[in-house]
């Protein structure tokens, strides 16, 4: 498979990830967009093309929400995409923007992905609502955790894994969090509060959910023939993958991600990864849930089926671990607007693999992996990230 | 979705589960009623653990993100699906307002046509052209649908049945506006090397393009469409089209509202600005006219497909190239343009420039 244009970023920027921000979601991607444009030292001008991610229109309440927030994305007189794969769409859209660029139709593209689900009254679970089946699930009236709450149990029973060891990966992202500045949920916090805090549905405690948020961020990428004209230190966008699973998440075993071990063998062929756990320094996994977390790293390759807590509780995956996971903080620390948490852990990626991440910084930063999960449990989206060498 | 994607997938010889690397629908999700409509593609598709993704706009922009996904080199082969099932919408008109702004524009509390009708009153204004020219659009493209089997509204009108049809918006009338239809339609995209092997005569993407304008209404151009203008170099650029007009042999356009059809064709240069609407009334762009336009009856005759009307034109294009379109055949067909607009409250459009010659 030969890549028409190697594809590099070279800005970021991101907002504060906070429930009932004030601001509308064009000013949101307004000022991950003014962020990620000064970090490259680039104008609107420097932009030919820009893709959108943003989740349901249904948070926002409007319809064809892209062509309202196309201003606030810089994207007028533009040409302009929306892409979506609902959760997954946060490390879908620089795939999107990826092809933009790598088909040598554009020298360079912005990606925005912005979501702000606190109008949704009286919370965003309502907009979930509307996700089912009309026929065969919505007459059940079924919440979202409900489901979450059945993979999980299905999870913990073929693999026989206690909560405990589950409820590990929320005190250490939320404990990564309190060094990101535009964290919601950074918390220093112990195994015995997740297991005692409410139960939302059995085995799922709230401290084990990421929080309702309002955000956007972006990232720049640019084609190998302009990348260093914006900067000395791009990072490359050398593997990506998407698949997508049957509606029918009924006729699945839920313990498995199959479709992220799809999209991740995609991504690793692309980007030449044979080991996946030795050639990878570091994961951003989706994590919306504590067990979303172990359950992707499995999907990733980056551990055995069933081992992941093993490897959460020994400290493997803690930010000075051997394989750091979330080392932003995640979606369980730094807060989940949508698609803006899936774009977040591409930014994390871009500043860790450039040395950029302050206190979070990883060791030995080469190659880092981002992915995002969404539908109804059945999209997987990734992207592999090399620094410049 | 499934019905189509078998049909398309036996006319270009492929197999969904081997053969085809991607897969794209146009959607929106107020239209279907869901959120998060993506979970329900890839079944009747054939994509189940496949590549698959959902872009927010029409067909013509699905096509173009397909056409970019082959030319990176990753997929020898992409289907894009888009679909319209407007029969279950019990509120279309309440959808629609979802879209206006929800600070500036919905407290109007108007049926969002209103943007047509005020958009027309000033292309008419700007241009001098009459609402009797307007009206032949709908004539030639009511009749057009005549001959093609796939049309949801054909009919032999007269302009004075037009024009004197209920008043929606000042100068809108209810037959200026294209009526809801049900539809899907799927395509196949291939690589140049994929193509040559997969058929004897494909038909050629030379040129796309697709632009946003200003999603305010009230920073816009309301005489012509900016979008197309964008869109239309960049097509026409990748194309090599220099003089529209002599080397496009016929046009699909968007025809939403009538008065679209004329100003998305000033902005495809296939006339001079403001001229449309004489050529039209004079029967130019009639099916044996120096230009048909909207020979498959666009979406006045056809059928408001939503997403998928942008497909409908590409459908036309790819059936007249192919010289497959049974009564309603263009002879010597070799170039064509197909132009997509999301319609109101957007300003998002693409163009696409076909042809059976690579």
């Amino acid at each position: 498979m030969n890549i028409k244009k190697r594809v590099a970023v070279v800005g970021a920027g991101i907002t504060l990830f906070r429930r009932r921000l004030k601001e509308s979601g064009k000013e949101l991607s307004f000022h991950a967009v003014n962020m990620a444009l000064e970090s490259a030292e680039m104008t609107r001008d420097d932009i030919d093309s820009v893709v959108m991610g943003t989740a349901p229109d249904a948070f926002d309440g409007i319809h064809m929400k892209s062509e309202n927030l196309l201003d606030g994305a810089g994207a007028t007189q533009k040409p302009y995409t929306h892409v979506y794969v609902g959760g997954g769409t946060g490390v879908f859209s620089p795939i999107g923007g990826w092809w933009h660029v790598a088909s040598g139709m554009h020298d360079t593209c912005l990606v925005v992905c912005e979501e702000k689900m606190s109008p949704c009254f009286p919370h965003p679970q309502t907009a979930f609502r509307t996700i089912w089946d009309p026929i065969t699930s919505r007459p059940l009236n079924p919440n979202l955790v409900w489901i979450f709450a059945l993979e999980m149990h299905r999870y913990m029973k073929v693999h026989n894994i206690p909560k405990e060891h589950i409820a590990q990966v929320a005190v250490k992202n939320k404990g990564n969090a309190l060094d990101h500045p535009s964290a919601q949920l950074g918390a220093k916090i112990t195994v015995d509060d997740v297991l005692n805090s409410e139960i939302m549905v059995y085995p799922v405690n709230r401290l084990d959910i990421s929080p309702p948020s309002d955000g956007a961020a972006a990232l720049i990428l640019a084609s190998e023939d302009v990348a260093r004209k914006y900067t000395d230190a791009p990072v490359w966008l050398d593997g990506v993958g998407w698949a997508l699973d049957s509606a029918y998440w009924t006729n699945r075993d839920l313990y498995y991600p199959q479709y992220v071990e799809e999209a991740a063998k995609m991504a690793y062929k692309m980007a030449k990864i044979n080991d996946p756990p030795k050639e990878v320094s570091f994961a951003e996994p989706y994590d919306p849930f504590t067990y979303k977390e172990l359950h992707h790293l499995e999907g990733l390759q980056l551990a055995k089926k069933g081992e992941a807590p093993k490897l959460t509780v020994e400290g493997v995956t803690a930010r000075d671990g051997d394989l750091p996971v979330c080392p932003s903080g995640g979606l369980l620390g730094v807060g989940n607007p949508i698609a803006a948490a899936g774009l977040m852990k591409c930014c994390e990626a871009f500043w860790q693999l450039r040395n950029e991440a302050g206190k979070r910084q990883v060791p030995k930063a080469e190659t880092g992996v981002c992915q995002a999960w969404g539908d109804l449990m059945q999209v997987g989206t990734v992207c592999v990230f090399k620094r410049d060498s | 979705m499934f019905e189509a994607a078998v049909k398309a997938y036996v006319d270009a010889g492929v197999n969904a589960r081997k053969d085809i690397g991607s897969f794209l629908t146009a959607a929106e999700d107020y239209w279907e009623g869901y959120s998060i409509f993506d979970e329900f593609v890839p079944d009747q598709l054939g994509a189940v653990l496949r590549s698959v993704c959902t872009i927010g706009g029409d067909g013509l922009l699905a096509i173009s993100n397909g056409a970019m996904q082959i030319e990176t080199g990753l997929f020898d082969v992409v289907a894009v699906e888009a679909h319209s099932k407007a029969s279950d919408m019990l509120t279309f008109d309440g959808i629609l307002s979802h879209a206006l702004d929800p600070v500036y524009n919905r407290a109007f509390n108007a049926h969002p046509y209103f943007i047509a009708g005020l958009e027309m009153q000033r292309y008419l204004h700007a241009t001098k052209t009459t609402r009797e020219q307007c009206a032949s659009v709908v004539v030639k493209n009511k009749h057009n649908a005549m001959d093609n089997p796939l049309a949801a509204f054909p009919a032999d009108m007269t302009v004075d049945e037009i024009i004197n049809s209920t008043m929606v918006s000042h100068p809108l009338t209810q037959r200026d506006i294209s009526p809801l239809a049900d539809g899907c339609i799927v395509m196949v995209l291939a690589s140049e090397k994929k193509a040559k092997e997969l058929a004897d005569h494909p038909i050629w993407l030379k040129g796309l393009g697709w632009y946003s304008d200003t999603p305010w209404l009230e920073a816009r151009d309301w005489s012509a469409a900016g979008y197309t203008n964008l869109a239309r170099d960049r097509a026409y650029k990748r194309a090599g089209i220099k003089n529209p007009r002599k080397e496009i042999d016929f046009a699909e356009v968007d025809d939403c509202f009538s008065y679209k059809e004329l100003q998305h064709l000033e902005a495809l240069q296939i006339c001079e600005s403001g001229k449309a609407g004489k050529l039209a009334e004079a029967g130019e762009f009639n099916c044996d006219g120096s230009f048909p336009v909207n020979v498959s009856g666009g979406r006045l005759g056809a059928g408001n497909l939503l997403e998928a009307s942008a497909l409908q034109s590409v459908l036309e294009c790819v059936q007249q190239l192919r010289g497959h379109a049974g009564k309603r055949q263009i002879k010597n067909a070799k170039t064509a343009v197909a132009q997509s607009w999301r319609s109101v409250p957007t300003a998002s459009g693409c163009v696409a420039v076909l042809s059976n010659e690579l």
